[in-house]
């Protein structure tokens, strides 16, 4: 069957699993997503990713692979042919695993916060974090892109990648908060770059919807008030 | 200034594992490099300029071009520095080390931290998930020699350093953190890769180590009684 070889563990809401989905599309590589039931994992899942027990997982010729950012990388070393999704250059790709670092441990971190946070200081303590986050960032868009549409320049790439995923659940904060995060003011190059990746032939078709991802984060989060932060990675 | 021409430079402090393992990259690959070591907790200028997100070292300065990061650093130099290769050839087996590397720095560092620097159940706890963290870490070795296989690789100089460590802060913390007999294949491990050649002159003088943990603990335990 085709694209069988190829396996994605993930979930619809899971930025961690878009990443996957993205990147594979840009390869033009061919797979089969398995949609997950988090309360009711899989025994596949199970035994594929026996350490963490979370999506995504990618598994190729039977063997999984497991987080998300180990993925990426994965399947541009394992599809070689262009488009790149790391960059050629050994100092820009230290550069994108740097910010790949600091958007996962930091700022992710940080936009997890903003659902635990409780009371309205501890709201927007956890609010101005993200944003504070996000404007360093910018700066990175604007070092990174050199005045191109996305950080990898012409087309997307790693670091489009590993932000763009959670384009869906700032909006979510947003929303819930009834706040601007992504502000076009302070953060221009981001909040032009958000619309230009959301539009791109490798994500608009696999990007969850933003309001059907706020539904499920209201019924999500009506249900466990004290969820602390759901997205797996 | 630090990194003119095509000259390398790392910014560490002797007491850091994370400047270690840069170090033991550097080694591995025959890096003339130069070392500049920062008084922590006072930081350079020369730091800030380098590192203005985390403001941390290690960092490495390559023809005036500063990266942060350690683990994306050692990446770097075996992207650069081609011959002894750290991480595998097959994408699979990247991936895996890639995978473990993150673990180990994720999940037993933590509770290694919190070990050493929480007393009572806390304590109890946290070393308690740290030595089924590194009983689950044992399992990467698959039976091989080293995570690299004959030789070390990626994965050994990502998580060597715990062995050190871990031992000086049961010392000091009075608590059980590698249990040979929970982690028979990792003790050995640890043993060997500690008494390389290579590994063992990088690493800081260990009396001056222990003394250093001795007072870092009475601090933290001083701020658990405020």
């Amino acid at each position: 069957m085709a694209g069988s070889e190829v396996k994605v563990l993930g979930t619809w809401a899971s930025p961690f699993a878009l990443r996957v989905h993205i990147a594979l599309g840009i390869k033009s590589v061919k797979y089969e997503w398995v949609e997950e039931n988090l309360e009711a994992k899989s025994q596949l899942l199970l035994e594929s990713n026996p350490i963490n027990k979370q999506v995504p997982v990618l598994i190729h010729h039977h063997k999984p692979i497991c987080e998300s950012l180990a993925i990426l990388q994965y399947i541009d070393e394992a599809w070689p042919s262009a488009p790149s999704i790391l960059p050629s250059d050994p100092h820009h790709r230290a550069v994108a695993r740097f910010w790949a670092a600091y958007i996962d441990h930091k700022l992710f971190t940080w936009l997890k916060g903003v659902a635990s946070a409780e009371g309205a200081e501890g709201k927007k303590v956890a609010l101005d974090q993200v944003r504070e986050g996000l404007v360093v960032v910018e700066a990175a868009f604007w070092k990174c892109s050199k005045g191109r549409d996305f950080f990898s320049g012409a087309g997307i790439g790693y670091l489009d990648i590993v932000l763009g995923c959670f384009l869906g659940w700032l909006y979510v904060a947003e929303k819930r908060n009834d706040v601007k995060l992504l502000d076009e003011e302070k953060m221009p190059g981001l909040a032009a770059w958000a619309i230009k990746f959301c539009q791109h032939g490798a994500v608009k078709d696999v990007m969850p919807d933003k309001d059907e991802l706020l539904d499920y984060a209201n019924m999500v989060f009506q249900a466990m008030p004290k969820l602390n932060g759901q997205c797996p990675s | 200034m630090a990194g003119n021409g095509d000259g390398v430079t790392l910014l560490g402090y002797w007491a850091s594992p994370y400047a270690l393992r840069v170090k033991w990259a550097l080694k591995i690959k025959e890096v003339q490099y130069e070392y500049m070591e920062e008084h922590l907790p006072d930081k350079s200028p020369m730091l800030l300029q380098y590192n203005p997100v985390h403001k941390k070292i290690p960092v490495l300065v390559h023809k005036g071009k500063p990266l942060a990061e350690s683990l994306v650093i050692i990446e770097y130099i075996d992207e650069v520095w081609k011959h002894n290769p750290l991480l595998p050839q097959d994408p699979y087996h990247r991936a895996k080390a890639r995978f473990w590397a993150k673990f180990a720095d994720e999940k037993c560092v933590p509770a290694m931290f919190r070990a050493f620097s929480k007393v009572g159940e806390e304590q109890a706890q946290a070393a308690e998930e740290l030595r089924e963290n590194l009983k689950t870490l044992e399992s990467a070795l698959e039976g091989k020699q080293y995570f690299g296989g004959e030789t070390i690789g990626f994965l050994d100089i990502a998580v060597g350093w715990i062995g050190c460590w871990a031992r000086m802060n049961e010392e000091v913390a009075g608590v059980n953190m590698i249990d040979a007999e929970m982690i028979p294949l990792l003790s050995v491990w640890f043993q060997k890769f500690l008494e390389l050649p290579i590994i063992k002159e990088c690493l800081p003088p260990q009396d001056k180590l222990l003394e250093h943990t001795k007072e870092f603990h009475k601090m933290l335990m001083m701020a658990t009684l405020t």
